[in-house]
């Protein structure tokens, strides 16, 4: 069974979203989806500064099984992006909610997360 | 791994398995209306005897004229060997194989070609061909597009100085892309293509520009100040190369500070006839940094479990079997078989041998610029370093000595003015684009001079 933590929101394609205390938001894929995808070679990151609406393909992970785009949770401008994940993109696999976290937005509007799934949500969602 | 069909036996069975009568049904989900029943204007087929019989009487026609059409198809000498071991069974198959693993063979020979091909053309990559020159252009202005992430407008800079089937070819693979395509003029005294029409387009958000080297008129760009200034704007650089050339110039991946992007051309010149057009192979290779965006396949070198090295796929998850419509190209074949003779032919001629074959075009070259520009009536137009093709300006219609000297057997250029299309180089009337290769010797030359002196007067 995989790791589902109750403080994060989700969407249907597997992403995961953490509002942080400075009001950006981070996201990256979940512990399920990184487990479906097996070993992650490459993560084409986001362009910083790009502005990118909720639903739009924003980056690319590969593993040894295919290459999957990232789909963007809520409308936002890209702030940072984890740069680690370009040697070291395998640390997806090893840590979907913390180390391998892929970008952070400025989100155009913090109320978005609310329409996400909540953990339960998700859960039962990836348990069909 | 030789290509065997199946037997009536073995479709029934396998039909039968899969619980359908014929292989007709897989096809039931394509609506009726859409298919046809026959194919108007192709006839039937002929038998063996028949088609030898025509393929002759045609290949008569064509005869053996002595050639100085350059153009982008090279008459160059191919060591018999070449296609002597190309046709043997173990390689005479045009396609990668589908179960690629299981034919260590051509994937070594591929991963040995891909190689070669990083050498000549010092960049870090090479995928395992495409179709010709042409479409490796049209790939490689739509693997700058995704490439160059930083720059939104999907404009590539295309100097008129390339071979114009190259732009035409691009422009129909890339128009339904939104991509656009901008001519670059050439400068009209040296036919190189002109910085100041460069700058124009500095304050501009511009994605790729092309260049060509040598260009479509035989001359030598000037690959590096060009380099640099797209490298300034963050514009992806784009090298067509002939690949000859490269075992005497500077390579793609050395120009200006920091190399090409991506470097293309036609592999026509190392080891395939030119036979009325076809079939050629295109290249590709680029930067390490854009391999995720390259097109094709790329044989990769490795170890089995127990050690021993083997050859493989790499990079699959760019292709179209895995990423479906999001693959970097849905080409998802190439020329395996002219590559096997360019690889054969490559090995047999080694670097010098190379080199030295691309000394002798320059050569010949020159020789007949020299021997030719003494007629009256003759002038070169571009007095410019050049490799192995030149733009020389007729005081008579061209078209008209062409065909004079095409009655004596001597196809003595490529009719700029009219051959492709009136309205690329109205510039350029009554000029023709000759090119001597290693195999236009010094007689050869002398008899070109004295039939154009001849119907000049």
């Amino acid at each position: 069974m995989s790791e589902i933590p109750t403080d994060l929101r989700y969407t249907s394609s597997h992403e995961w979203v953490r509002l942080e205390e400075d009001g950006t938001v981070t996201i990256g894929i979940s512990d399920h989806a990184q487990e479906a995808l097996g070993d992650i070679v490459f993560v084409e990151l986001p362009e910083i500064d790009s502005e990118i609406s909720q639903g739009e393909a924003c980056c690319v992970v590969e593993s040894v099984k295919a290459a999957s785009d990232i789909y963007m949770p809520i409308s936002g401008e890209v702030v940072d992006t984890n740069q680690a994940l370009v040697d070291e993109p395998e640390m997806i696999n090893a840590s979907a909610y913390d180390d391998g976290w892929i970008f952070k937005i400025k989100p155009a509007d913090e109320d978005d997360i609310e329409q996400l799934m909540d953990a339960s949500s998700y859960e039962a969602e990836c348990e069909d | 791994m030789p290509f065997v069909p199946h037997t009536e036996t073995e479709i029934k069975e396998m039909l039968s398995v899969i619980g359908i009568d014929s292989i007709d049904n897989l096809f039931d989900e394509i609506p009726a209306h859409l298919k046809i029943d026959g194919l108007e204007n192709v006839p039937a087929g002929l038998n063996e005897m028949s088609i030898n019989r025509l393929m002759q009487n045609r290949a008569a026609e064509d005869g053996q004229p002595l050639c100085f059409i350059g153009a982008g198809a090279y008459d160059h000498h191919i060591p018999a060997a070449v296609w002597q071991i190309t046709t043997r069974g173990e390689y005479y198959t045009a396609y990668t194989p589908y179960q690629a693993e299981a034919s260590q063979g051509t994937l070594q020979l591929t991963y040995e070609f891909q190689s070669m091909m990083t050498a000549l053309t010092a960049m870090d990559v090479s995928n395992a061909s495409l179709y010709d020159g042409a479409s490796a252009v049209a790939e490689a202005a739509l693997m700058a597009v995704r490439a160059n992430r930083k720059s939104k407008s999907r404009k590539v800079l295309v100097p008129r100085s390339l071979n114009p089937v190259y732009k035409e070819v691009t422009h129909t693979i890339v128009k339904h892309q939104n991509i656009e395509l901008i001519d670059v003029e050439f400068d009209s005294a040296t036919s190189k293509t002109s910085m100041a029409a460069l700058e124009k387009f500095s304050d501009e958000d511009i994605t790729a520009v092309v260049i060509s080297q040598p260009n479509f008129f035989g001359t030598l760009e000037d690959v590096d100040a060009i380099t640099n200034w797209a490298h300034e704007h963050n514009i992806v650089v784009i090298a067509v190369v002939n690949p000859l050339s490269l075992a005497l110039l500077k390579p793609p991946g050395q120009w200006g500070d920091s190399g090409a992007d991506i470097a293309v051309g036609d592999g026509q010149p190392l080891g395939a006839p030119m036979s009325s057009g076809g079939p050629y192979y295109g290249f590709m290779c680029c930067k390490k940094s854009f391999v995720r965006q390259m097109p094709g396949r790329i044989v990769g070198r490795t170890v089995d479990q127990e050690g021993r090295e083997g050859f493989v796929l790499t990079l699959q998850a760019r292709e179209q079997h895995i990423r479906r419509s999001k693959a970097t190209s849905n080409i998802c074949t190439n020329q395996g078989l002219v590559v096997t003779a360019s690889t054969i032919h490559m090995s047999l001629l080694g670097p010098q041998g190379l080199k030295q074959t691309a000394i002798s075009c320059h050569q010949n070259t020159q020789l007949m610029v020299e021997k030719l520009s003494a007629i009256d009536g003759v002038e070169v137009v571009f007095d410019q370093p050049r490799f192995h093709e030149v733009v020389l300006r007729l005081n008579k219609s061209s078209k008209e000595v062409l065909n004079k000297l095409a009655d004596q057997n001597i196809l003595a250029g490529y009719d700029l003015a009219n051959a492709y299309s009136l309205k690329d180089y109205p510039e350029f009337e009554n000029c023709i684009l000759v090119c001597a290769t290693e195999l236009r010797i010094a007689q050869d030359i002398e008899t070109l001079a004295t039939a154009l002196a001849d119907a000049l007067k």
